[in-house]
């Protein structure tokens, strides 16, 4: 099975967030990034794990520039067969998802896993978007994946629950918590990732929908008033008349 | 201005429907609400929908289905704008819909846009530690508004109720089996949450979680270790890796509050902390602080909610 991982880098789960140019771009100072952790820990480990079972071939994707070529080394530490970059800034989800879904028609790919969303944008858009633009069906929110043959099973969360479907490659995926466990790379992995081929795709002509204008941080919280644990029928006063709660 | 919203027929009569159809009356213009299945959909009207278009030949439907109604129904009414509830149906349909009508999606608005000079909305980003405004550069727009943005509003009557055929297909995807367990609110919907971590000790000490939830009215949520040591089930992990929440009300039992937390919950209006640690770091993120032990404070605090609650 041809199996395209969409990575997206994100800021380290502990960065501080604070914006710059007049608070319209994030403030990339200090700034360690990462694999997004849903992309890494569900999408790329579950992968693995077919290929392991199954064979085939991983493939890692990103939209980004030059830098975000480390990034990509550390998800090929983890264990991708090759990688690729489409050198563009990834203005918005669906400019992102028009990229990866041409290469991933060009090359006739069976299965597109992404993590559920990224943890900078939150926005779960990419892969419905690949899914569309390749007229397959998608599973989102995926939290176990079989193999059997050219159908899958899955489990994915749905409104108040979960429920078990089957759909035929090829297919789109967005992984969620449950999928699979995250890896450490180790160090013949490390080494082995700076030699596995990095293809660098010259970006396809469309305009993005939509623009991230300003950002904003939220109000700094009070500090906390502290209620005397005897005292709970002045916690819920409060909850009743200052917080206006209940 | 038309705009159209859809409403998932499974969990139409839910607050998160109420929610987006208010929402779509608030933008000014003229609301269409979408839905298939066989659910009674008129109260709606109540909300601000002129009028509610179903499908009943299709009862659940996957994704591909439902943006094959909405893109229909869209283009039967020219819709403008296009409204969901940012929930799991969302998830799947929008970002299709999107790319279907060439149509700017913003996920997890939480606040009506700001036509000043364009059209942007806010929404939450960097896993609610900061908020961002996007502009939508499409001549229609979608929007997925996130559950308790905005307050419900009986502004009307019942409306008209019309079939519609959205020529939606056949599925792609089969579904085997669904479980969803009985009587609970959903998370994401729920207007006052309690929720615990390890400090309870074990599984067998929830009974005092639920009791304050049930005095309550509220849900029930946990901390990521404890749904996986799975003293909990998973869908009530809230958090960065689990469902991200925004309450009016969020009570935290013995939860330290690491950041991969907070960025489940920071969005509560009201955070009140119950820890015997001074200096967990989730107090630096509470409105109200109970600096005690668990088992003694739970009780005393459900027994004054019931009084609370009997007088009120």
């Amino acid at each position: 099975m041809k199996i395209l991982v969409c990575i997206s880098k994100s800021p380290d789960t502990t960065s501080k967030i604070a914006f710059t140019e007049g608070n319209t771009k994030f403030d990339e100072n200090g700034v360690q990034y990462i694999v997004n952790p849903y992309d890494e820990w569900y999408a790329l480990v579950r992968a693995l794990e077919i290929k392991e079972t199954s064979g085939g071939n991983v493939t890692i994707i990103t939209v980004g520039a030059a830098a975000d070529e480390a990034v990509i080394r550390k998800a090929l530490a983890i264990g991708a067969d090759d990688a690729v970059r489409i050198d563009a800034d990834p203005t918005d989800a669906y400019f992102t998802a028009a990229q990866i879904a041409a290469y991933a028609k060009a090359n006739n790919f069976d299965l597109v896993l992404t993590g559920k969303e990224t943890i900078n944008y939150n926005g779960s858009q990419v892969a419905g978007m690949i899914a569309e633009e390749l007229d397959v069906p998608f599973i989102s929110l995926a939290t176990k994946l079989d193999v059997n043959g050219a159908t899958l099973r899955l489990e994915q969360e749905i409104v108040g629950g979960l429920q078990v479907v089957e759909a035929n490659l090829p297919l789109v995926v967005s992984c969620a918590k449950g999928m699979a466990e995250q890896r450490i790379p180790n160090m013949r992995g490390i080494m082995a990732a700076r030699t596995k081929p990095l293809q660098v795709v010259a970006p396809i002509a469309v305009d993005a929908f939509t623009a991230y204008e300003s950002y904003t941080l939220p109000e700094a919280k009070k500090a906390v008033k502290l209620i005397d644990p005897n005292n709970m029928d002045e916690l819920v006063n409060l909850l009743h008349t200052e917080a206006k709660v209940i | 201005m038309k705009t159209l919203v859809y409403i998932n027929g499974n969990h139409a009569m839910s607050k998160a429907s109420f929610e987006a159809v208010t929402y779509a009356k608030k933008l000014g213009g003229d609301v269409t609400v979408v839905s298939s299945g066989s659910a009674d959909l008129s109260k709606l009207g109540e909300y601000g929908a002129s009028k509610v278009m179903v499908d009943k030949s299709l009862e659940n439907g996957d994704a591909q289905q439902i943006t094959r109604l909405v893109a229909a129904a869209s283009e039967a009414i020219g819709a403008e704008v296009i409204v969901f509830s940012h929930d799991l149906v969302a998830k799947a349909v929008a970002p299709r819909l999107s790319v279907r009508l060439k149509a700017g999606l913003i996920s997890g608005a939480i606040a009506l846009p700001d036509t000043s000079n364009g059209f942007s909305v806010k929404v939450n980003v960097f896993s609610g530690k900061a908020f961002g405004s996007v502009s939508v550069k499409t001549a229609v727009k979608i929007i997925s508004l996130l559950p308790n943005s905005i307050q419900p509003e009986v502004t009307g009557a019942p409306c008209a109720v019309e079939e519609f055929n959205g020529n939606v297909g056949s599925p792609a995807i089969k579904v085997i089996e669904t479980k969803i367990p009985e009587g609970n609110i959903p998370l994401p919907e729920a207007e006052l949450v309690v929720s615990a971590g390890r400090g309870m000790k074990g599984p067998e000490n929830w009974g005092m979680i639920e009791d304050l939830a049930n005095a309550l009215g509220a849900a029930t949520a946990c901390s990521r270790p404890v749904a996986d040591i799975g003293w909990r089930p998973h869908h009530e992990h809230v958090g960065q890796t689990g469902v991200a929440i925004r309450p009016n009300l969020y009570i935290a039992v013995g939860i330290s509050g690491a950041i991969q937390h907070l960025a489940g919950v920071n969005g509560s209006k009201v955070i009140v902390v119950v820890n015997t640690d001074t200096e967990a770091p989730f107090f630096k993120a509470a409105d109200y602080g109970i600096v005690g032990d668990a088992f003694e404070v739970i009780p005393k605090l459900t027994e004054a909610v019931k009084k609370f609650k009997a007088a009120h």
